[in-house]
């Protein structure tokens, strides 16, 4: 008995099916649902200023800030890894703080200033996060590398401004960027090539502590 | 993730008044966990109404002492605020102690005492699920279990609440302030503020439709050593298998509440008269009426232990 026999469905069978389903699945439509349905998604207007560019577009809600940025104004410095705020590969500054930009609306951040990896530094003009990153080979396939660079360039600042973690000892210290200290801040940066001692290594020299000295 | 409208409201009454007016809203925040269900098709408003513009984003002093926190102070800057690290440590640690600090930097005060549950079977939209589609069934119950709920259970629900905050907040007895689309306020005490699953498990709150959280209060300082202890499958960025809030007194009195146990932040007070007995007392108040798994068992011994450090620590 040939594959065809076993599974007489077309492709377009499945498809069909598949919608049923998950029409189904979400049980009657709402009349805005229907409303919606029929006509393009909405969309809102929505003005970032990226890397300190003004950029406006009509948006379809939806647009995660991640994807607006990528797919929408070419930034494609920016990853997109899990899409789902678990990997941190699409780490990027909003008005100073580091964040998801997978887990945000674009919508959300109209009129905030967002700096991307392309904003930190050029190939010409490295940041010294990224230059510190590429003298200690703080990478190996470097997809996670714009989201480890930006999440350890604003995690220092969060450092300087006093926000404890987890790893310090007393909560009214002055907190010191200590190997402890840096593994705790990145861990929402996943590096599946394990580059992480490296990455402390980078995030050490530029925290002026040295690189592989003692905490 | 399906299509829906989206508005940005200005005051809290607004908001609310725009979520009851529009079937299917839901209010977004931070966003770090509805934007999560919503890829998933978990969560499917059709209306969200931005409330990140309500100037609710201040953390001030109280006339009784205490600190009325707004809902949408990020878990990053309630973390840090120096009143909250000195008199409030308990919640700074608990802050902290959850999720990364991306994470941090967007989830609201409001928006971490709604997460909803990370069960598997919750998230895994091929499974029978009663808290996303009441009446289906429940997967995890002979399903994998291992780090769901063992006291507060229904037939129906094993689901754990995943916050840590929400347990310091427990520990605190803090308040939650709402106001509704009539614009009434009203305060809801945070011990009545979640729900046990029951035979309904997708309802987690005693919020009403369109009720909009507009801050979190914290009744006067309680002095004494404030622990915040969470056991966990990583070191850093993970949910809690157990974890344990303590406020201990010198005089040997305290207050503890425990997460990863239940559907809500778990606070037995019956249970904070036995601290002077020890751990294995306290524990086994906590979990008088617990109904384990083979696979969830190991937290009764890991509640005891837990508590046992919790207690050496506030020694120290």
């Amino acid at each position: 008995m040939d594959r065809q026999e076993l599974f007489p469905v077309s492709r377009r069978g499945v498809l069909a099916a598949g919608v049923a389903t998950a029409t189904l699945a979400g049980g009657p439509l709402s009349a805005q649902e229907a409303a919606m349905a029929e006509g393009p998604p909405p969309t809102s207007p929505v003005t970032l200023k990226v890397n300190g560019k003004t950029h406006r577009l009509d948006l379809d809600n939806r647009t995660t800030l991640l994807d607006a940025l990528r797919e929408h104004w070419k930034l494609t410095g920016t990853k997109k890894g899990c899409d789902h705020g678990q990997c941190g590969a699409c780490t990027v500054i909003v008005d100073g703080r580091r964040i998801n930009s997978c887990l945000s609306l674009a919508a959300m951040h109209d009129g905030d200033e967002i700096t991307t990896i392309e904003g930190l530094g050029t190939p010409d003009r490295l940041h010294p996060m990224q230059a510190a990153f590429v003298r200690h080979d703080g990478y190996q396939c470097g997809y996670c590398t714009p989201g480890q660079i930006c999440s350890a360039v604003a995690m220092l600042g969060e450092i300087k401004a006093g926000i404890p973690s987890h790893v310090s000892a007393s909560l009214e210290a002055t907190p010191q960027p200590t190997v402890d200290e840096l593994r705790e801040r990145m861990s929402g940066n996943i590096c599946r090539c394990g580059a992480y001692s490296n990455i402390i290594d980078a995030i050490r020299e530029v925290a002026g502590q040295g690189a592989g000295g003692k905490a | 993730m399906r299509a829906f409208t989206y508005e940005r409201a200005t005051t809290p009454a607004e908001a609310a008044a725009a979520a009851a007016r529009t079937p299917g809203a839901k209010f977004i925040a931070g966003g770090t966990n509805l934007l999560d269900l919503m890829k998933l098709q978990i969560e499917t408003p059709a209306h969200l109404v931005d409330v990140n513009r309500l100037g609710l984003d201040r953390i001030e002093a109280t006339p009784d002492g205490g600190l009325r926190i707004g809902a949408l102070v990020r878990n990053t800057d309630l973390a840090a605020d120096a009143r909250v690290r000195r008199d409030y440590a308990v919640l700074s640690r608990a802050l902290l102690a959850g999720a990364s600090g991306q994470l941090r930097n967007r989830a609201t005060t409001a928006g971490n005492l709604l997460q909803r549950t990370r069960c598997p079977y919750f998230y895994d939209t091929t499974k029978p699920c009663n808290k996303r589609e009441p009446g289906a069934g429940c997967s995890a119950i002979g399903g994998f279990n291992r780090n769901l709920a063992i006291v507060g259970t229904s037939e129906h629900c094993i689901a754990t609440h995943p916050s840590d905050m929400a347990v310091a907040m427990r520990v605190l007895d803090a308040q939650v302030e709402t106001v509704n689309a009539d614009g009434a306020a009203r305060v809801i005490p945070i011990a009545d503020f979640h729900t046990l699953p029951g035979a309904t498990p997708h309802v987690e709150t005693t919020l009403a439709t369109g009720e909009l959280i507009t801050a979190v209060t914290l009744p006067r300082p309680l002095g004494g050593t404030h622990v915040y202890r969470k056991v966990r499958d990583r070191a850093s960025y993970a949910f809690a298998l157990v974890s344990v809030a303590a406020v201990l007194q010198p005089d040997g009195s305290g207050r503890l509440a425990f997460g990863g146990l239940a559907h809500k932040p778990w606070r037995v007070e019956a249970a904070e008269q036995r601290i002077g007995q020890g751990p294995r007392a306290v524990a086994g108040a906590v979990l008088d009426g617990a109904r384990t798994t083979p696979q969830n068992a190991f937290k009764t011994l890991l509640v005891e232990r837990t508590l046992d450090a919790v207690f050496t620590s506030a020694r120290a």
